[in-house]
Formats: C-alpha cells, structure tokens, sequence
C-alpha cells in the first residue's frame, strides 16, 4: 500500500512540482476560459490572456525562487 | 514522413523521450549493478509491457472525448508539464538549484539497494525488479503522455511516435554498450528546450480547446516557443547565482 502511495505521489508529481506554480497556471487557464466564454466574438483576447498570463506567471514564480 | 508540419511534434517527442530514458537507464543499471541483470531486465520488461497494456486499453478511450475537451485537457496538462520542467531548468541554468547529476543518482539507488540488501536479503530480487519495474513504469509513462499530447487531434501520433522510440532505442543500445549511466548526456539544456516546446504546444492547444484561431495556425507554436525560449534566457539572467550559493 506505501508503495502504491509512493507511484501515485510521483504520479502527481509529473504535473505538479511546485504548487503555486500549478496553482497560477490553472488562474491563468480559468481566466481565459471565461474571457472567451464573455467576450466569445474576439477569442483572441482569451488567447492572448493565456499567453501572456502563462508568461508572467513563468517569470514571477522562478523571480520569487531565485530571491529565496 | 518528416515534414516541415511535424518536425515540432517529432523532435519534441524525441528530446523529451531522451531525457525520461536517460533518466530510466541510470534506475536499471544501478538495479543490474546491485543485483544482476535478471531482476532488472525483467523489471524493465514487466514496466513496458504494463506501459504497453495502458496504452491498448486507454487509447482507444481518447477517441470518445469531444476534440475541443481533449485539446483542453491535454493542453492544460501540458502547461501544467511544460511549465514544471521550465521552471527548473532555468533554476538549474541560473544555479539557484543544483543540477541533475545521473551519477549522483546512480550512486543514491544502489546505496539505496544495498542498504535494502542488508535489511532483506531474501527479498532482495522482488524489490531490484521492483525498482526497475517503477523506473520503467514512470519515466514511460511521461513518455506515453508527451507522445498523446503532441499530437492531439493532428494525426501527428505516427510521428512523434517515431520520436520517441527512436531516442529510447537510442538510449538502450548506448547504454547496453557503455554500461554506465549517461552522465555526459546535457540534461538541462534538453529539458530546457523541451520545455520551451511543451509550454508552446500547451499554450496552443489550450488556446484551441478555448475556441481561440491563432493567427498562423500550427506555426503560431513556433512563435510561443520563440516567446518562451526568449523568456527564459531573460529568466536566468535575471536570477542567475554565482556556483558557490546554489542550495542543495
């Protein structure tokens, strides 16, 4: 059973390593799906939302990390 | 057939399946090392036929999800991916976490095996194969995942396919031969790389499963990575630490 645990600790772990990381992806991800669903006659602000979101949050977490 | 459209899924599928078998060849040969090659090798043969058996029985599943949902899904598993290995790669570069060392890692599991060897001698083929078995198992497991997300929905499955069996043949036979884990192999710098274009495809495909049109279409994914490969480098200048302060 621990090691069944254990598989699927790391399991998880594939796809989430640093919580807050997985946690503003995720914001980024919901904000954009409700941005396309508001404003669905110019999808590319949810797109662009996306990505620029996923670029801020890549650069804040490791910024925060590296002034650990 | 290698064409300019799925060069990206290709290549991606190979560096990311180089790193995972890399990663799998240090775990079986330090079992092997430890314990022979008959619990390791059949470890590892019981992890890919397991690998195999997933693949057969949840494959044909992923052709019942509605194509907007598994873009979705599979892109947000893919940020969520991408991202992690990004992060620590530019980490890595910048030195404010250690480097991965596959003879540090190496040399941790077969202690790890011989310390279990002194507490259960008896038991000790079970947990070698077992290790081997997991490693296998994993680090496949990643594998089947980057293969399945890059080519979503874009019949690209044969090639990147071919991506990665190519680099896990590749690490097999260099590692039947060398006999050593493949420390010279530069890990971060492909996973650095390999990031930058998992975090493309899964901002691309995420934007799709939204109902965004990129401009450019397929060649919008070569523009993110540009982006994010830009944004790293920034990244690690940014917070990069002389060699003598990296945490442990």
């Amino acid at each position: 059973m621990n090691m069944l645990r254990a598989f699927i600790r790391e399991l998880i772990g594939l796809f989430v390593d640093d919580g807050w990381l997985a946690l503003e992806i995720l914001t980024v991800v919901v904000f954009a799906a409700m941005t396309a669903t508001l404003i669905s006659s110019v999808p590319l602000v949810a797109g662009a939302i996306l990505l620029l979101g996923c670029l801020g949050v890549l650069l804040a977490n490791v910024v925060r990390a590296g002034r650990r | 057939m290698v064409t300019w459209a799925n060069a990206p899924a290709m290549t991606a599928a190979f560096l990311a399946s180089l790193v995972e078998a890399v990663e799998a060849l240090t775990i079986v040969l330090a079992v092997a090392t430890v314990r022979g090659w008959r619990p390791a090798g059949l470890g590892a043969l019981a992890g890919l036929i397991s690998l195999v058996l997933i693949v057969v029985a949840l494959g044909p599943l992923l052709d019942r999800i509605p194509l907007h949902l598994l873009q979705l899904a599979i892109g947000i598993l893919l940020l969520l991916f991408g991202m992690r290995w990004l992060r620590k790669a530019i980490l890595r570069s910048a030195g404010v976490i250690p480097l991965h060392d596959e003879t540090a890692t190496f040399a941790t599991e077969t202690a790890d095996l011989c310390e279990q060897a002194r507490r259960h001698e008896a038991r000790l083929d079970w947990l070698a194969g077992l290790a081997s078995f997991k490693a296998v198992l994993l680090e496949g497991l990643e594998v089947v995942f980057i293969v399945i997300a890059l080519s979503a929905g874009r019949e690209l499955l044969v090639p990147a396919s071919a991506g990665a069996l190519a680099a896990c043949l590749l690490v097999a036979g260099v590692g039947v031969v060398v006999h050593r884990p493949l420390a010279r192999v530069p890990e971060n710098a492909l996973k650095f790389v390999v990031g930058v274009m998992l975090t493309a495809f899964g901002v691309f495909w995420t934007g799709e499963g939204l109902g965004v049109d990129w401009p450019g279409a397929d060649l919008a994914i070569v523009a993110f990575a540009v982006l994010f490969l830009a944004a790293g480098r920034a990244a690690v200048t940014l917070v990069r630490r002389p060699s003598e302060e990296v945490l442990p």
